[in-house]
């Protein structure tokens, strides 16, 4: 199914435009390293070779600093490298090539300091005002507690994109929202209903995730990584576990790989519920806001039951599970299934027919494939505009490396789409937890941590409800954790959202982003 | 619409009897009830709910009051959209210093009397972030709190028993 070749093609254009690859392998990825003036040039080859811009971040050695970006095309990845210097680190721009890799890059710029030389978009992104413009919370000489004021002022001068003209008006809205949602800032320009131009500025949740992982031991980075965004708590801790294991050449018990995937399945099946009934909701439609609120209540209340936590906290530990399926649990598990089996059928029905509901779901927020494309949408998002990715059928990682994983792709690109995109992977979700249940046999839940050597890294990429996760992890002596950077599907989806509510109507900005439903918690860290 | 119709009647009333909770199970949340305070709220309490750098684990558990097992407005107590129409303040999260000036803010434009509530772990003593260049920690680190609610997170049954808690006649 796959051009085994891709790679070898790709190295010899890359030789040809005279790249230096020198070739290392870094857990589930290629480690390629190259010369810092080539990081552009590189890229425009990787987007003409059909390349993906996955993840980029940076770290400090001594007195440079690394900075990676990871490709990936057809389940395989690249993870690119180069090295930059102080006292002027700098380097030539990914994002000129890849609109995703924008505001990774500006990312890295407040925190490093590492200049990105002709970013088409040179404002400030996660940094706020908690700390000056000329200091870097991720070097190596910033101190984890900072040097704050005592009250942090509003950033107040960040210049958003203006528009101007007759009936041209401007919304304002947040950092606190109306409902129970999290806290960003949107800014919008429309002209009657319409909306002109959506400008999103996040960075409100940052809460320093990258700073305080440092020095954590393995098990309170999992608590930490289970705490990235508490929706996916699941997908994060076992990304971030998976990237030590791999560092540390660990490999967790079969048990122990059903149990996460499990797991991972349920949580997929709870956010997807929670978030159909708040689409519907958004729109108005409060019998299946009801029903489907009614559904995850009884699916969370098992999950309680049977492991302990409603969302599922802290069940992934370094080296495998805290938690077991009983042969009891199997068969509670395998009944709450054919339940939610039978009272979906009941009320998708009574949805899909539901003229009102289609009224505002078909074609509203549509986002076209080209841009899906272009800025890598994950996840559902991703699926529902013809983007056909699933790292667990792609670059399946165990338990899913023993069964097929079927991945339902639509291309009608709008608000319904997304909803029955996830319906659909509510299905495949629920066949997969019967499947890792059929296939539990007996067998420790947990392998003996090896403590890793001194520079040891490790990448852990998997499926998390809203997409792909990618985890990267170093460790330092002493079983502690020098660099760990979480990259939430969340960073691609939110841009794209600012394309799909254009020319739709202010009212339905709010169905809008509950169909895309990025985190600002797993964005901002 | 038949189809409709049958589930709803065919659901039913889900919602659960919740019991008031007693002064001992107050106290196991390390909730303190001022007697005062009860008599200006009694009877109905309106909340606006602050995420002030939670991971949003709490918010996804706050949802699930409004969901019908738990109906939380049955008990008078309902969610606003704006600080300037509530009577509580329920905040999430370590307060993010990017959060700071708009908690406080949030805090000001909230009219008297009023009362804080401090919604899980991190709300409650910084939790996991703790404080530092990017956290200033728990919520009473930057507005007064009244009360408490611990959790990682609380889940919706010991949120429903504080809040009635706020209630009690």
């Amino acid at each position: 199914m796959h051009a085994p070749n891709w790679k070898a093609d790709f190295l010899k254009q890359t030789d040809e435009a005279g790249i230096m690859v020198e070739q290392l392998a870094i857990g589930p990825a290629d480690l390629w390293q190259i010369a810092s003036d080539d990081w552009q040039r590189f890229a425009q080859l990787a987007l003409q070779h059909n390349l993906r811009w996955a993840a980029g971040w940076a770290e400090q050695a001594r007195d440079w600093f690394l900075i990676n970006a990871c490709f990936e095309r057809e389940g395989r990845y690249i993870l690119l490298r180069t090295r930059v210097h102080n006292p002027k680190p700098e380097l030539p721009s990914q994002a000129t090539v890849y609109p995703a890799a924008s505001r990774s890059e500006r990312h890295t710029q407040d925190m490093f300091g590492v200049n990105f030389a002709g970013h088409p978009d040179n404002r400030p992104w996660t940094r706020h005002k908690a700390w000056p413009k000329t200091r870097y919370p991720l070097r190596k000489d910033f101190p984890v507690q900072g040097e704050p004021e005592a009250v942090t002022p509003p950033d107040r001068d960040y210049p958003f994109v203006k528009a101007y003209g007759a009936g041209v008006y401007e919304i304002p809205v947040g950092p606190v929202h109306a409902g129970i949602i999290e806290p960003g800032h949107f800014r919008f320009q429309a002209v009657g209903e319409t909306i002109l131009n959506l400008e999103e500025r996040l960075g409100y949740v940052h809460k320093g995730i990258e700073k305080i992982a440092e020095g954590r031991t393995p098990e309170q980075l999992a608590r930490l990584a289970s705490r990235v965004s508490g929706d996916t708590t699941v997908g994060h801790c076992w990304a971030a576990c998976l990237a030590m294991e791999r560092a540390a050449g660990i490999e967790i018990p079969p048990r122990a790989a059903l149990i996460r995937g499990i797991l991972a399945e349920r949580e997929r099946v709870a956010n997807h519920l929670g978030d159909m009934g708040a689409i519907c909701n958004d729109v108005g439609f409060a019998f299946a806001h009801m029903q489907f609120a009614r559904l995850r209540e009884l699916w969370l209340r098992c999950n309680e039951q049977l492991f302990g936590h409603r969302l599922l906290m802290d069940r992934i530990v370094p080296g495998g599970v805290d938690c077991d399926v009983s042969e009891q649990a199997g068969i509670a598990i395998k009944r709450g299934i054919y339940q939610l089996k039978v009272e979906l059928g009941e009320v998708l029905p009574a949805l899909d027919l539901n003229s009102s509901l289609e009224d505002r779901l078909y074609t509203a927020g549509l986002l076209p494939e080209a841009i899906a494309a272009a800025f890598g949408a994950l996840g559902f998002v991703g699926r529902a505009s013809g983007q056909d990715f699933d790292v667990r059928r792609d670059a399946p990682y165990a338990p899913y490396d023993r069964l097929t994983v079927k991945v339902p792709v639509e291309t009608q690109a709008d608000i319904a789409s997304r909803f029955w995109v996830r319906y659909k992977e509510i299905s495949v979700a629920l066949k997969l937890i019967g499947q890792f249940i059929d296939l539990l046999s007996p067998g420790d839940l947990r392998s003996a941590w090896k403590t890793p050597e001194a520079g040891r890294e490790g990448l852990g990429i998997v499926e998390g409800w809203r997409g792909e996760i990618i985890t990267y992890i170093r460790f330092d002596a002493g079983n502690t954790i020098a660099r760990c950077y979480p990259r939430d599907p969340s960073l691609l989806n939110w841009p794209v959202l600012e394309k799909l509510v254009l020319d739709n109507i202010v009212p339905d900005f709010p169905v809008c982003n509950k169909s895309v439903n990025g985190s600002y918690s797993g964005h901002d860290l | 619409m038949l189809r409709l119709f049958k589930k709803i009647l065919t659901t039913g009333v889900v919602t659960e009897p919740v019991k008031a909770p007693k002064d001992d199970e107050l106290e196991q949340l390390g909730i303190k009830i001022k007697s005062h305070i009860d008599r200006k709220f009694s009877g109905s309490i309106a909340i606006r709910q602050v995420d002030a750098g939670s991971c949003n684990g709490c918010e996804l558990e706050i949802h699930a009051l409004n969901n019908p097992f738990y109906d939380i407005e049955r008990f008078g107590i309902h969610f606003v959209a704006s600080p300037r129409h509530a009577d509580v303040l329920l905040v999430t999260g370590p307060v993010s210093r990017h959060m700071q000036t708009a908690l406080l803010r949030t805090y000001e434009a909230t009219p008297n009397p009023k009362w804080v509530i401090a919604a899980g772990d991190c709300a409650a003593c910084g939790g996991e972030f703790g404080v530092s260049y990017a956290s200033c920690g728990a919520v009473a680190n930057v507005i007064p709190v009244d009360m408490v609610i611990p959790g990682c997170p609380p889940t919706p049954l010991v949120l429903m028993k504080g809040l009635l808690g706020l209630m009690r006649k």
